[in-house]
């Protein structure tokens, strides 16, 4: 059969193909309905978080810092309770990282605080000696894109059903609800009056400032979104 | 005309080789500025405060990957495919003026999406997902540029001569077939712009979600190597080795065997880039358990190599060329041996997010991939420019440099990987933690150290790769084509 196939290009290129193509289908396909549900208490990102989303993005922090953590003793003693698949439930794109040049971030919301961060983003090294991370400081400067933030919520929401504005049950028992604005411009609003409380715990003058001003920086976003991981 | 050989025509192979010499370069530097800003953080800020935006690590890293992946090898491909593709299948690039035009457009395009794929990825513009970065303006041009690809490897064999497919033309197809089915699954986005009429044209959303977004990045990322950096330069290998030495391949069953194996199994293997994540368990051992078994074929072609070099082993020691086939098939076992080692669960817990893994892909890069594609260049030259390859003694000393510039990077890495693992999962006798993060960062500093002199050793010899190439191609000796069978004519 595998002569016939050498001297029959169409056949073969078919024959390679369903060959590649079987172990995608068995393996991808029965996991998709499943692991989308969310778990209890887990929430759709703010406009503001998910702004900081793509400064994490943009810069790549992924490519040094997972967000996943693996059930082992050590991992949890370090970073938290281990990763459950529902809580990923809106991340698009997953951000588990592939490298620990640093350490995990899956939950650093819960020990690491806004001035911590602001401190480690301008200079790493003083906060922690020894550190090889590079000064992100050009995010004091550098505005937040709102509007794509905004862009991302509406798509989710509109595509994948993602639940802004509905009622979400949380870990207590309550309901909790993420407001997606009605427009662009309440969307920016919203997010400013986020960036408000952030910068409310910053030491950055010229960044009070700015937020004072109505403008959002990326370290702000930044910090939402880092402050959110839990 | 019928006893006259063919006259194949190589403008469009001499674009790719100059493609891929010019990126290999550029993604090998921008991966030792890597290294050095690891060990020295201050290299950070080379080009200034200013410009520490678009300088450092977290911007230049995917560019490196993308560079190194889609400029170097992919451009290696190309530049192969229009060589070997002529010559296995008996017709010249000539005879068809629609080749001809659409292998001109699609380096042009390639051209195109490089630009776009530089600009983008300092800048910032990026999916985030490893190796499929782009966003989907680029992705459209990548799919287009494909595209045309496969109509140059099928519109080549619709008017072949030659009745019978040549192993090589097999992973070829594969290759293509492979890329264009998980590129398109892992890139599937949808543009956020058009369906909320706001925010960056550019930008889009996955249309997968949290551990299904993973599954499919991993079955994408994992096969990107196996359609990337194992079938083509497998194809490269099954040529440039029997036609260099003058020995026909070994076993020709053994080459279907590990063919066909080959293409049910890798795909398989993607499951262990996700050990202890969230994805179901019968999906991680189903990923450890075929990494393990990727062990049969990758080794059945590599011994058919090593076997066709049976009775005529005097000639690694005579031809550097011979030197770089056979190291690079040493290294392509000892990386699949590897590989499995570290898919095995209770190895995995130790190795995954540390820099064993970075080591694992640089000694298959570097030693499998770059070495095979730098000797198919070399054994292409006298042939495509008609003169011997310039400086034998050069290709000899970039031979040794850049081994040794491998084994440091790969030995380096594996102790700092190794221990990096160790101290993360160490605890005192009380149960504590017995280290804290930073403590696993600033041991490895020697280790960053020895990797970005091994590196740097490496990216040295690619200019004597390029040099040599260069002078080859303006000012190596003319030959006839007599002068061309089997082995290289190269100067002393």
């Amino acid at each position: 059969m595998f002569h016939w196939l050498e001297k029959h290009p169409f056949f073969f290129a078919v024959a390679v193909f369903v060959t590649i193509a079987f172990a995608g289908l068995i393996e991808n396909l029965p996991n998709f309905a499943e692991a989308s549900q969310p778990t209890i208490g887990t929430k759709p990102y703010s406009t503001l978080e998910l702004a900081g989303r793509h400064v994490y993005i943009k810069n790549s922090c992924n490519a040094c810092h997972s967000q996943l953590i693996r059930p082992f003793k050590s991992e949890t003693d370090r970073y938290g309770h281990y990763s459950l698949s529902g809580e990923y439930a809106y991340d698009r794109p997953f951000l588990w990282g592939s490298k620990r040049t640093g350490p995990d971030l899956m939950r650093v919301g819960n020990y690491r605080t806004t001035d911590w961060h602001e401190n480690h983003m301008k200079d790493p090294e003083a906060i922690v000696p020894g550190s090889i991370m590079p000064a992100y400081r050009w995010m004091f400067k550098n505005l937040a894109d709102i509007d794509t933030a905004y862009a991302e919520q509406v798509t989710v929401n509109k595509v994948f059903n993602v639940p802004y504005n509905k009622p979400i049950p949380t870990a207590d028992g309550g309901t909790a609800t993420v407001k997606l604005a009605g427009s662009l411009d309440g969307a920016k609003a919203d997010a400013l009056a986020e960036a408000k409380m952030i910068a409310a715990d910053m030491k950055d003058q010229d960044v009070k400032d700015m937020v004072a001003n109505g403008q959002v920086p990326e370290i702000v976003a930044l910090i939402a979104y880092l402050n959110s991981l839990k | 005309m019928e006893n006259r050989p063919l006259e194949y025509d190589y403008t469009i192979a001499k674009l790719w080789m100059f493609m891929t010499i010019v990126l290999g370069i550029v993604g090998m530097l921008i991966g030792v500025v890597l290294a050095w800003e690891l060990a020295f953080p201050s290299v950070n800020l080379v080009l200034g405060e200013g410009l520490a935006e678009y300088t450092n690590f977290s911007r230049l890293r995917p560019l490196h990957t993308d560079a190194v992946i889609f400029g170097f090898t992919v451009s290696g491909i190309m530049a192969t495919w229009f060589y070997v593709g002529q010559r296995v299948l008996k017709v010249s690039m000539a005879e068809s003026k629609f080749l001809m035009v659409t292998a001109k457009l699609q380096f042009a395009l390639y051209l195109l999406a490089v630009v776009a794929i530089v600009g983008s990825l300092l800048l910032g513009i990026t999916t985030s997902k490893e190796y499929a970065e782009f966003e989907w303006p680029i992705d459209i041009l990548i799919v287009v540029i494909w595209v045309l690809f496969g109509i140059q490897i099928f519109g080549l064999i619709g008017i072949r001569r030659e009745k019978s497919l040549y192993i090589s033309v097999w992973y070829y197809i594969a290759t293509f077939l492979g890329i264009a089915m998980l590129y398109l699954f892992n890139n599937m986005e949808v543009p956020t712009a058009l369906v909320s009429g706001a925010g960056a044209w550019y930008h889009s959303v996955s249309m997968y979600a949290g551990t299904n977004d993973a599954l499919v990045q991993w079955w994408y990322g994992h096969n990107a190597v196996a359609f990337g950096f194992t079938v083509p330069i497998v194809a490269m290998i099954y040529y440039y080795l029997p036609k260099e030495s003058g020995q026909a391949v070994y076993s020709y069953k053994l080459s279907l065997l590990a063919f066909w194996g080959l293409m049910f199994v890798y795909l398989w293997a993607g499951g262990h880039h996700l050990l202890f994540s969230t994805v179901p368990d019968w999906m991680q051992t189903m990923g450890s358990v075929f990494s393990v078994v990727l062990i049969l074929p990758s080794w059945g072609s590599a011994i058919n190599m090593l076997l066709t070099m049976k009775g005529e082993w005097n000639q690694v020691a005579t031809n550097p060329l011979i030197k770089f086939m056979v190291l690079a098939s040493t290294f392509y076992m000892f990386s699949t041996l590897e590989g499995p080692i570290q898919a095995i669960k209770s190895v995995n817990a130790l190795a995954h997010f540390t820099d064993w893994i970075v080591g694992h892909v640089h000694d298959g890069v570097l030693g499998w991939v770059s070495f095979m594609i730098i000797a198919a260049l070399l054994h292409m030259a006298p042939r495509v420019y008609k003169r011997e390859i310039y400086s034998k003694s050069l290709m000899n000393t970039q031979f040794w440099i850049q081994t040794l510039g491998v084994v440091l990077y790969f030995t380096s890495m594996w102790i700092a990987g190794i221990t990096q693992g160790m101290m993360w999962r160490a605890h005192d006798e009380f149960g504590n933690l017995a280290y804290s993060f930073i403590d696993t960062v600033t041991v490895l500093h020697p280790y960053y150290t020895i990797r970005a002199v091994g590196g740097t050793l490496y990216l040295l010899g690619m200019f004597m790769w390029a040099w040599n190439m260069y002078k080859t191609a303006t000012a190596g000796r003319r030959v006839e084509e007599s002068e061309l069978q089997n082995a290289s004519p190269m100067a002393a």
